[in-house]
């Protein structure tokens, strides 16, 4: 508990400054203290050396975006998954947490490219630590070569002195640290580069080293999934978007090639963990029969989807809106779609609080339907659900002055409707 | 004792300064505005209902009517939701000659802008020279594209024209003459009393209004929320450029003025940028089927248009026209605040309000 | 010889000869606003960058406003069915009136002068003051909203803007000790009155842009907000006499402010009085209308709030400081 406190100092004067190198400084000496610090406090060793790199990513990820309360709520987030998820105690990877930290904080040179180089590392260390099991040593040499050639490739980008220094420290490390550690060290300096000077130039070395990546990666099985998942998280940042592009292609032949792995087909989105944050807080504060189902939607950016019962909507949404952890204080839009057997309302949120989207639709009767007005929440929602009953007919129940905003009251019918037939006097 | 009586009058849809067939029913009390009522659908066509029997491909034109101002990027929100749904890698350099048509179309909508604006406000020489400028835009998309407002420029997966030969040369020519054209509008009007008397202070809302009436684009950074899709959620190859996201504190006319005149400079930093790296050469079109289909499933993407977030919404069932298409029109989103905005006001705030929020009909209508 | 004709009996022959003089005056004006409408289109073309009128009468497009008027001449008269018929009538009438009659006593040299009145200035001020309430029943007859609105700024405006306009005057007739035009101008021998009455000079010219409702302070026509204010029901020749009105006006105050503060036909120096005074005069008038149009294609509208505060805030108390310092420097110095 005193770590957390500390850290939660830490986080604060972080955002103070505001200022990368110091947010850098502090996780450095965070990371120390943390070292010193007995790690048999609490039962489980491995979420320490999680914490520490938490620490540091929230720090970073404060000094860039202020909200030093934000990066809290991310931690308990991601706490919590290692918590779930780490079954056996790793305690040797702690060290190597540590020097990726290191490795994260000197590449945080460039603000941008290091906040986002650490929330990726973070999901990646956390991935290793829970997943990798099987050490496979061979591997920590080719990673090491991969390391100079990238840091050579990087020559151009502004942070490459930064990069060189931590793929050397890598280098001396990773002796000890498995390859699948080091794998994740490449990508997080590869994406930081990318991300530092998406240049075209930049852009293209660093699909190099992803080719590079991909050839490691199918060597060694296990990490393979690590890669994915980072490269995943890539691509959700939409950082070097390109590049990033490239490597998740790359990738996923390198999974097809690695052989049949059951995580394939079931890669985690990087919201993923955004979507259980929000089904774990619904389901604490609302029960568990609010929601119909809910996933993440691969085909739209990956933004998770609720599905809600028709009698919950509103209260959701109310929801949605006043929770501390949730505050989707922005309506972003709002339809209704004609399903033929049913009608949906399809609403998507975004918090600027929280810098995260959330899609939520409900279904509805198709000959009654009828469905709260979420304008007394979201006064934004005032025309879109005008339009909605102009086009649709779906009755919002409480909208202050539901109109035919566009066709006019004495309109015939609903043109979106499946059935509609247009009506005309002289016809 | 004297009586008033409150007038109502009804302004539009044929009117000078509602840029277009925006009706707006206000209540006066002498000239004070007691209450406000829009009242819209002049100009509904129906996008979203024709689109429902069209291909995607067939669907493009119809974009290009909504936001006429910058159909650029209204063609591009659509490939890009299709593109998302399908994974589909737009090549290199399609992908620059997109960024340098989007970048061209939002200076130009925001030229229209300030000439318009002025106008409203009674000036009438600045509208000339914005669009003195606007047409050189015009003139080069022309060259791109072949048409001078509806483009129809880009398709599922890359562009439709590759940019003609010297074409590139003339966008980065182009860079520099704006700077120096934008200098001459700061030294006409931006210092001038008269104008400041009119902007500043007028049609003034917080943060959190804002964010409560979802206003996007530069309607919400004027007050002072830093949010660009182009810089928060890159879309296409925006996460190359380096440029600054604009913002005021104040919320008001005076702070959307300075923001969307930042914006062009911005703007022009990434044409200087993205001319720099434009590949020599490659392919501007990606592999794609003959005929689209994205996969069953729905999609909602959003970008940054000149007026704020655009965003495109598929249900597809696999089919080759869309089940369902809606797009979400930053226009009609940002006009819900005009008539809290206009309660209290005179007629002259009016005008200076409504024009500030910079609507075009034709996004507002569908 | 106006002089003598006044003072000579009254005859038929003498009323003939007055018709005839105050027809060549009135032609003489009509020329005047035909061409300072092609002058101002002209000059707001080349301010924003274009050419203004170049297709009717050669490339200098000197018949353009000749057709415009024929066009107007031509054009349907509609009266609104529910205005109020004789005063929608009468109102254009009431506005273009005063605006000629004022234009008899400015002396546009030392002999060509149509009235030399002892009150020549107030008589300019009184008379001109009349055309707003041709301005207000124009707006009110029309029983539309946006005349209506139009009418009642006018009226507003240009009460509230008389009243700086003949505080900042009174210097220079405290200077001149007259009220006369002719012996203001006389007065300006030793050295123009904008030298000397500076303050009174800039309060005078904000004020007149206000009285003549041009940019930046044409509320009650702003298109923009007022579609056309006053007289956005009229057409044809009845909307033409508005027009006429207001270019009359605009003919009449660059004659007054020539006259008031620039020495009216006399040279800047001694040395250059063999030019004649219709030259002199001429040039003045002119550069002083091109400022007028200079303004109103650069500076965007005032509000009309703001419009009333700067008038009766910050125009009338310079107004009024300017006479204490002008009778101050007249003790002391004069």
């Amino acid at each position: 508990m005193s770590e957390e406190k500390d850290l939660e100092q830490l986080k604060r004067e972080a955002a103070e400054k505001a200022k990368a190198a110091m947010a850098k400084r502090k996780a450095k000496e965070m990371a120390a203290k943390q070292e010193e610090a007995p790690k048999s406090e609490e039962p489980t060793q491995a979420q320490t050396p999680d914490a520490d790199d938490l620490a540091k990513k929230k720090a970073a990820a404060a000094a860039k975006a202020k909200a030093a309360a934000l990066a809290k709520k991310k931690r308990e987030g991601m706490v919590d998954e290692a918590a779930v998820e780490s079954e056996s105690p790793v305690a040797k990877e702690a060290t190597e947490a540590d020097d990726l930290a290191k490795k994260k904080a000197a590449a945080a040179a460039k603000a941008k490219a290091a906040a986002l180089a650490k929330k990726k590392r973070e999901g990646m260390v956390d991935e290793a630590a829970v997943e990798s099991e099987s050490p496979a040593a061979k591997e920590t040499t080719e990673a090491d070569d991969l390391a100079k050639k990238k840091a050579a490739a990087v020559a151009k980008a502004k942070a490459a002195a930064a990069a060189k220094r931590k793929a050397m420290e890598l280098a001396a490390g990773g002796g000890k640290t498995e390859g699948a550690v080091a794998d994740d060290g490449d990508d997080a300096k590869a994406k930081a580069i990318a991300a530092a000077k998406a240049k075209a130039a930049a852009a293209a070395k660093a699909k190099a080293a992803a080719a590079a990546k991909a050839k490691a990666a199918r060597e060694a099985g296990g990490a393979t999934s690590d890669d994915e998942k980072a490269k995943a998280i890539a691509a959700a940042k939409a950082k070097a978007a390109a590049a990033a592009k490239a490597k998740a292609a790359l990738v996923a032949k390198g999974g097809k090639a690695a052989g049949a792995e059951p995580e394939a087909e079931a890669t985690p989105s990087p919201n993923q963990k955004y979507l259980d944050k929000y089904l774990k807080v619904i389901e604490e504060n609302m029960g568990t029969e609010v929601l119909e189902d809910s996933y993440i939607n691969k085909l739209s950016k990956d933004v998770p989807t609720l599905v809600v019962k028709r009698e919950y909507y509103f209260k959701l949404a109310q929801f949605l809106k006043y929770n501390e952890l949730l505050g989707f204080d922005y309506l972003s839009e709002l339809h209704g779609t004609d399903f033929e057997t049913h009608m949906e309302v399809y609403v998507h949120l975004y918090s600027y609080r929280n810098r995260q989207s959330v899609a939520f639709k409900t279904k509805i009767d198709r000959d009654d339907p009828t469905i709260e007005s979420l304008q007394p929440i979201w006064a934004g929602a005032d025309w879109p659900e005008c339009e909605a009953y102009d086009l649709l007919g779906i009755k919002f129940i409480g909208h202050p002055n539901l109109h035919r905003i566009f066709l006019g009251e004495d309109w015939v019918g609903h043109p979106l409707r499946k059935d509609y037939e247009p009506y005309d006097v002289e016809v | 004792m004297i009586r008033t009586e409150e007038m109502i009058l009804n302004v539009g849809p044929q009117h000078p300064s509602t840029h277009g067939v925006f009706r707006l029913v206000v209540k006066l009390d002498g000239e004070i505005i007691t209450e406000a009522t829009p009242v819209i659908g002049y100009l509904h066509r129906g996008t979203e209902k024709i689109a429902e029997n069209l291909q995607y491909t067939q669907i493009i034109p119809y974009t290009d009517r909504m936001d006429y101002l910058s159909a650029m990027t209204n063609n591009y929100v659509i490939c890009h939701a299709v593109e998302t749904m399908m994974g589909i890698q737009v090549p290199e350099r399609a992908e620059y000659l997109r960024v340098i048509a989007m970048e061209l179309g939002r200076i130009a909508s925001h030229l229209v802008w300030w000439g318009t604006y002025l106008l409203d406000l009674g000036a009438t020489s600045p509208f000339i020279y914005a669009f003195r400028e606007r047409e050189m835009i015009i003139n080069m998309l022309n060259e791109l594209s072949g048409a001078r407002l509806t483009f129809n420029y880009m398709r599922v997966g890359g562009v439709k024209w590759d940019a003609p030969d010297g074409w590139i040369e003339k966008v980065k020519d182009f860079v520099p003459y704006m700077r120096e054209q934008l200098k001459g509008y700061h030294n006409l009007v931006t210092g001038n009393e008269i104008f400041l008397n009119r902007v500043k202070g007028i049609g003034k809302y917080t943060k959190e209004e804002a964010i409560q009436y979802s206003l996007s684009g530069v309607n919400l950074r004027c007050t002072g929320v830093k949010w660009d899709l182009r810089k928060d959620e890159p879309y296409s190859i925006y996460d190359r450029f380096e440029f600054n996201v604009p913002t005021r504190e104040t919320g008001d006319a005076w702070a959307r003025y300075q923001c969307r005149l930042e914006e062009i400079e911005e703007s022009l930093k990434i044409l200087e940028q993205a001319c720099e790296q434009f590949p020599a050469e490659g392919d501007i079109m990606a592999k794609v089927p003959k005929i689209i289909k994205p996969p069953k499933g729905e999609a909602f993407v959003r970008i940054e248009s000149p007026r704020g977030e655009i965003g495109c919404y598929i249900y597809s069932d696999g089919k080759k026209e869309p089940y369902r298409l809606k797009f979400r029109r930053p226009s009609f989103y940002n006009l819900q605040i005009l008539p809290k905005l206009l309660v209290g006001e005179n007629i002259a705030n009016m005008i200076a309000i409504l024009g500030a929020i910079d609507i075009v009909l034709g996004e507002v209508d569908g | 010889m106006i002089q003598d004709m006044l003072q000579s009996s009254p005859g038929l022959g003498n009323f003939v000869i007055f018709f005839i003089l105050g027809l060549v005056l009135l032609l003489i004006v009509l020329g005047f606003v035909t061409f300072s409408i092609l002058a101002e289109r002209k000059v707001m073309g080349y301010i924003q960058l274009r050419h203004g009128p170049n297709q009717v009468g050669g490339r200098w497009g000197l018949l353009q406003t000749v057709a415009d008027v024929l066009k107007l001449l031509l054009k349907e008269d509609i009266i609104p069915k529910l205005a109020d018929r004789p005063l929608f009538i009468l109102a254009p009438i009431i506005a273009f009136a005063p605006s000629f009659m004022v234009l008899a006593t400015i002396p546009f040299t030392e002999n060509f002068q149509f009235a030399d009145l002892n009150v020549g200035l107030l008589y300019y001020v009184a008379i001109s003051g009349m055309t707003v309430f041709g301005v207000l029943l124009g707006g009110w007859a029309s029983n539309n909203k946006y005349s209506l609105l139009g009418g009642a700024r006018a009226t507003a405006q240009m009460i509230s803007y008389e009243i700086p306009l003949v505080m900042s005057v009174l210097g220079v007739i405290l200077l001149s000790g007259s009220l006369n035009l002719n012996e203001i101008v006389e007065a300006q021998k030793n050295g123009w009155f904008i030298l000397l009455q500076p303050i009174g000079f800039i309060v005078f010219f904000i004020a007149s842009v206000a009285e003549l409702s041009r940019t930046p302070f044409d509320l009650p026509e702003s298109e923009s907000e007022l579609v056309a204010g006053y007289h956005t029901e009229y057409t044809g020749f009845r909307w033409a006499f508005f027009m006429l009105a207001e270019y009359v006006y605009l003919f009449a105050m660059s004659a007054l402010i020539t006259v008031l503060f620039l020495g009216g036909w006399m040279a800047p120096f001694g040395f250059l009085d063999f030019i004649p005074g219709s030259v002199w005069f001429s040039i003045k008038f002119f550069f002083v209308l091109f400022v007028y149009l200079w303004l109103r294609s650069t500076f965007p509208r005032m509000r009309a709030d703001k419009l009333m505060e700067f008038a009766w805030k910050v125009l009338l108390p310079i107004a009024l400081g300017n006479i204490f310092l002008t009778a101050l420097i007249k003790s002391l110095f004069f």
